[in-house]
């Protein structure tokens, strides 16, 4: 990221020892302002109007303030052991810049929401103006140099406990944004999270977390699980996050099945939502709806197991022929695999063919699973909360998701997956090695689309009915944009761009006529300012930058850490 | 320390050579780069390959390692014909580097040398999924082995190192040690001392004899004359793709043809035969090095 308004270093150096009083009466304004009203409207964005009494963007703003604090203190005062290891100049950068961002954004919404500027009370005034004071004083901080993070041990307890609070942020985070029915306090938020992430990221604490996530991996594994286990009981009972979510759980599945496609094997395939829905098709077919075609009804976990060998089976025909073409010609016939997918099942319908899928109708009326006594369509309870049919799907989808990033780590950390790495890096040279690349590529393209046919197959009973228009290009397109934009290659980026991609639409109700244009131009973005993604896998960042030497250096101890495992 | 595999146990069907090449020709359309070559390697022995720019080395080298298919001719090793496909050779026990250093340049040099494991191991996806014993077993033994070939090439330091961040003579040792670990019976260095310094040059005769030493044989294509008369126990010069002669270093060097070929013959051809011998060809040869 660029230093946006850089001084001359004449001005820095003239003022710099302002840096630090400005600083922190800047925070001192946003906060004072905070505290008062913001706005003469009580219904819009939540109750800005009682002086004495923050709404939740008020909050946010004090939040953001004391961070700032928390940062200008460790750069003299009391906290200096902690600046020894934190860039706190660059941290306040980016904090003080997205600050700013979020009080302007904070004056747009007022206006647009209650008709006009007037309705801006002084207490947003005075924040606002805080805002630009601690802009301006980041401008005029000096970067210093900051020891090794690899060195920052904390004892065991204290790490341990990082990683909860993280996670617990994680969880209440998430519940509070899928609560917030106001589209502009929801973006106001991820403002918000967007402008802490930047400042522990610029000032250097994430890749300390990095280092402690890869010394505590269990523990992490763990308390992640645990959080997305949790979530439903946060919810009350209540259907309409959670069939969001359970949204989100099939497309992060199907997305990091495609992960193992584009981020590990490097093929660009475009026709990917054709292997989910094959497995959606022969879910529904095999299930026990009235309108299902073929007879046999085995129990479920046989009907899951068949739909990904079938989907697994498909992608070796496909990609028999097609793996032997290379980069565009690769995902020109994937793309046309997935149109004749479409069509197909469009035409099945007994005029043209047998009469295995209804054509345009599709499947409807497929029945909610059951284990034993277990419907998934009933309500349940736990711990005395209610847990309705989405929640029940919502800990089937965990687990695949769970299973499908097992798969994926495993691999990755193979010999397959050095094989994988070897083929991107180059083709020939991994040939000359004996490294199987044909074979390879075909176990990556079958292995996607085993894992699609799993989640294809729950996905039929979760969205009840399989119809052909479910599974046009576009889709294959988003999902691919998730992993583009979250990281290809990592875990963590790609359920990060399932999030994004999946979630905004549902929540943002007037951005959804806008969404293709706003991804369109988001992937353009990122393609110019970072086209490793969110979170960057490290070697894919090296790819991304084959000239950037001292990249190479810095990253070099943390590939190193990976490989050793 | 020994780099012979089971396979290669010291009782030598002395009739059998290791490497026979014969006859191999090698057209691109009307342009004959390689005509009617024959090369025998025995085992323990290092074999140069010399000749002036063009003259067809590498392209002999991709026909001997199946990157290009010969028009004509075949290539044994230990008495069995090789298939034309990289992947076959190497399985057979042929490993080469290559003249433009082609290593995994994102990877580390362990990483780089577990990918030159990747053809002696066997793990499949479902015991690599389930990280079963077989996975663990073999994942292990290919990370010792990998350092344990690193400090054989003298990289025992530079484990954890990118392939990028590293020096270019170790680069070259790197890719030397990828090599090495698909467990060859024969290596084949496309000019393994390209752009060093005399030091660096000594240290890689060095190596090299090091791995002749450990049972292997190796075929080196070089340009530094010294180096190649002091290493080698055969010599064979190619030029414009036939064989000039083959013999021992003294053979070769006193051989009048060769040192024509190399500097001309001061006669009225003079300038024609330079002129082919060096850009014309020259630029025939870059492209033969990415296949």
């Amino acid at each position: 990221m660029m230093k946006i308004l850089t001084l001359p270093p004449g001005i820095v150096a003239k003022y710099g020892s302002k840096a630090w009083p400005l600083g922190l009466a800047g925070a001192a304004l946003v906060i004072l302002g905070s505290l008062l009203s913001w706005s003469y409207d009580p219904t819009i964005l939540g109750d800005l109007s009682i002086t004495f009494n923050p709404g939740g963007l008020q909050l946010m703003a004090i939040a953001l303030a004391l961070l700032a604090v928390v940062l200008l203190l460790a750069r003299k005062g009391p906290l200096t052991s902690l600046g020894q290891w934190a860039d706190t100049a660059k941290g306040l950068d980016g904090l003080a810049t997205w600050t700013l961002v979020f009080m302007a954004m904070v004056v747009v919404a007022i206006t647009v929401e209650a008709g006009g500027l007037i309705n801006v009370q002084p207490g947003c005034w005075i924040s606002l103006l805080g805002a630009i004071i601690l802009f301006a004083s980041s401008r005029l901080l000096v970067s210093r140099k900051t020891r090794n993070l690899a060195e920052a041990l904390l004892p065991g307890w204290a790490e341990i406990l990082v990683i909860v609070v993280i996670m617990a942020g994680l969880l209440f985070g998430t519940a509070y944004a899928l609560n917030l029915a106001d589209g502009w306090v929801l973006i106001l938020f991820l403002v918000f999270v967007t402008a802490v992430a930047m400042s522990t990221i610029r000032a250097g604490l994430m890749s300390w977390l990095a280092h402690v996530s890869l010394r505590r991996k269990r523990e992490l594994i763990l308390a992640s699980f645990a959080v997305a286990f949790c979530f439903p009981l946060t919810q009350g009972g209540s259907d309409a996050n959670m069939s969001i979510a359970a949204q989100v759980l099939i497309f992060a599945s199907a997305a990091m099945g495609l992960n193992i496609v584009v981020g590990l094997a490097g093929l660009l395939d475009l026709g990917y939502i054709a292997f989910l829905g094959a497995g959606a098709y022969v879910g529904a077919t095999l299930s026990t709806s009235g309108f299902a075609t073929i007879g046999w009804k085995p129990p479920f976990f046989v009907v899951v197991i068949v739909a990904a060998c079938f989907t697994a089976t498909l992608g070796l025909i496909i990609g028999t022929p097609t793996l032997r073409v290379n980069g565009d010609y690769l995902a020109i016939v994937t793309l046309g695999f997935g149109e004749i997918f479409r069509l197909t099942m469009f035409n099945l319908d007994g005029n043209n063919g047998p009469d295995l899928t209804h054509g345009p109708n599709g499947i409807p009326a497929i029945p909610d699973l059951y284990f034993g006594s277990f419907n998934f369509g009933d309500t349940h309870s736990l711990l005395g909360i209610p847990l309705s049919r989405f929640s029940n799907y919502y800990f089937l989808l965990l687990l695949l998701l769970a299973f499908v990033i097992l798969v994926f780590h495993r691999l990755n950390t193979s010999r397959i997956g050095r094989g994988w790495v070897a083929i991107r890096e180059d083709e020939k040279a991994a040939e000359a090695m004996g490294v199987n690349v044909f074979g390879l590529k075909l176990l990556a393209f079958s292995t996607g689309a085993f894992l699609a046919g799993m989640a294809g197959a729950i996905k039929a009973h979760v969205d009840v009915s399989v119809t052909p228009d479910q599974y046009v290009f576009l889709e294959s397109a988003f999902l691919l944009a998730a992993i583009v934009l979250g990281g290809m290659g990592t875990i963590v980026g790609v359920l990060v761009g399932s999030v994004i991609l999946k979630l905004l639409p549902e929540k943002l109700r007037f951005f959804a006529d806008y969404r293709l244009l706003l991804f369109g131009l988001l992937l353009v973005v990122m393609m110019r300012f970072r086209p490793e993604g969110l979170v960057a896998s490290r070697r894919r960042q090296l790819e991304f930058h084959e000239e950037d030497e001292d990249l190479a250096v810095r990253v070099e101890g943390d590939i190193a850490e990976e490989v050793a495992g | 320390m020994t780099l012979t595999t089971e396979g290669t146990t010291t009782s030598p069907s002395a009739a059998v050579p290791l490497l026979q090449a014969d006859n191999v020709t090698m057209r691109f359309g009307g342009l004959t780069a390689v005509s009617r070559v024959s090369m025998t390697v025995n085992e323990g022995e290092i074999l140069g390959l010399i000749g002036p720019n063009g003259a067809g080395k590498t392209t002999f080298f991709n026909c001997l390692t199946g990157l290009y298919k010969p028009t004509e001719g075949q290539v044994r090793l230990s008495g069995v014909e090789l298939p034309p496909k990289p992947r076959a050779v190497v399985k057979a026990g042929m490993a080469r580097t290559f003249q433009n250093i082609r290593l995994f340049a994102n990877m580390t040099a362990l990483e780089n040398v577990m990918v030159g494991r990747y053809c002696r191991t066997s793990s499949g996806a479902i015991t690599s999924i389930l990280h079963g014993p077989k996975f663990r077993r073999e994942e292990a033994q290919t990370r010792a082995r990998a350092q344990e070939l690193l400090d054989f090439v003298g990289l025992g330091e530079s484990t954890d190192h990118l392939a990028r961040n590293m020096p270019y003579g170790n680069q070259r040792r790197l890719e030397i040690a990828r090599a090495l670990a698909t467990d060859p019976k024969l290596v084949l260095l496309d000019e393994p001392t390209a752009g060093m310094n005399p030091l660096e040059t000594r240290q890689a005769s060095e190596l090299i004899f090091k791995i002749r030493d450990s049972g292997l044989a190796v075929v080196v294509i070089e340009h530094d004359m010294r180096f190649i008369f002091s290493l080698c126990d055969r010599v064979l010069c190619l030029v414009r793709g036939e064989t000039l002669i083959v013999g021992t270093p003294e053979e070769v060097q006193s051989d009048p043809r060769v040192i024509e070929a190399y500097i001309g013959s001061g006669t009225d051809e003079d300038e024609q035969d330079t002129g082919d011998g060096h850009e014309g060809a020259a630029s025939a040869e870059d492209e033969q090095d990415t296949p």
